[in-house]
């Protein structure tokens, strides 16, 4: 499966946070590093919309529609700052 | 609200297709009229939402290929097996109405007025499209950056915009590389881009560029990381990875 990045999230971002989020900046509670989402590792197709960090590929976000609602998980995300 | 335009809030709005002009034998610039369209910026997307007659829906991203201020317009380019691009490409005609939201991102964006520095832009394939609304908000806003745009394509006819790109601008250059094959007597780059390539083309560091770099994502990691390798700062290359399904195209 081909991973894509954040900015093919900025629809479903939005949805979720209200706000313009791919230049948010984000950081990985594994490794610590900081940066924009849009430069996040997205798969698509997982079962739901998984979201890894681009330098230690844990997951950082997790999005899974059910029915007409989002369940969102952020466990892997120390900080999640919007610009 | 789907239907209502909220101050803020991303929403689903009726667009409706205007003109459709063919690019490529599988590419067509599509422009829509959007009653409530907020404006965007150069280098954002949007999303298409395609609803069947039993509720089936697909969703997909499109950047954004016009300029700040002209009409709405999307390059969409044929996938064979794809869910929406063949129905965006081949069955959509002028007057007929579509859902979209957007505009979407705010990282992928070249705002003339506070990015400064020459342009690199580099495009796989399609990934041309976003870097083209950069191009034409270059020359609206009578920028003094200069652009390069190295571009990555299967061959000469699969160039998308190529009369555009072609048209003298002292202050662009454009460097094909044609991966698949190559017309007769073809004197320019072949093949995929490569650090050679890349020194070539990518401005020296000491000049402050900036960089954008759009395509499938192999091509967007080779590219990145040859520049990094450059001595381009990590933060001075924008990035956007589509693939062949999902997200973009």
């Amino acid at each position: 499966m081909n991973p894509l990045d954040g900015n093919a999230i900025g629809g479903l971002l939005h949805e979720v946070f209200g706000t313009e989020m791919t230049d948010a900046a984000g950081t990985c509670v594994t490794c610590g590093q900081t940066g924009p989402v849009a430069q996040a590792v997205v798969y698509l197709d997982a079962p739901g919309t998984v979201v890894r960090c681009r330098n230690c590929s844990s997951v950082l976000m997790v999005f899974a529609r059910v029915h007409e609602r989002y369940c969102v998980d952020l466990r892997g995300l120390a900080v999640l700052e919007a610009r | 609200m789907e239907g209502t335009a909220v101050r803020g809030r991303l929403t689903w709005q009726t667009a409706t297709v205007t003109k459709i002009t063919p690019e490529t034998a599988r590419a067509s610039t599509i422009v829509f009229e959007v009653p409530d369209w907020a404006g965007h910026r150069a280098g954002q997307h949007l999303d298409v939402r395609l609803t069947a007659d039993d509720g089936y829906r697909a969703e997909r991203s499109y950047s954004i290929a016009s300029a700040p201020g002209e009409p709405v317009a999307i390059t969409v380019e044929r996938l064979e097996d794809g869910e929406v691009s063949p129905y965006l490409t081949e069955e959509l005609r002028p007057g007929d109405e579509i859902e979209l939201r957007g505009p979407i991102g705010g990282y992928f964006v070249w705002d003339p007025a506070t990015d400064h520095g020459p342009l690199l832009l580099a495009a796989g394939g399609s990934g041309v499209v976003p870097l083209r609304s950069i191009l034409r908000d270059r020359e609206r806003t009578g920028s003094a950056e200069k652009a390069r745009l190295l571009y990555s394509s299967r061959s000469l006819p699969d160039v998308i915009y190529r009369e555009e790109l072609e048209r003298p601008d002292p202050g662009l250059d454009v460097v094909y590389t044609l991966t698949r094959s190559r017309p007769p007597g073809w004197r320019g780059h072949a093949g995929r881009v490569d650090d050679a390539l890349l020194a070539e083309v990518a401005w020296p560091t000491g000049q402050g560029p900036l960089a954008f770099v759009c395509g499938p994502t192999s091509f967007v990691e080779a590219v990145a990381e040859g520049l990094v390798g450059l001595g381009y700062p990590p933060a001075r290359v924008k990035t956007e990875r589509f693939g062949a399904t999902g997200g973009r195209q």
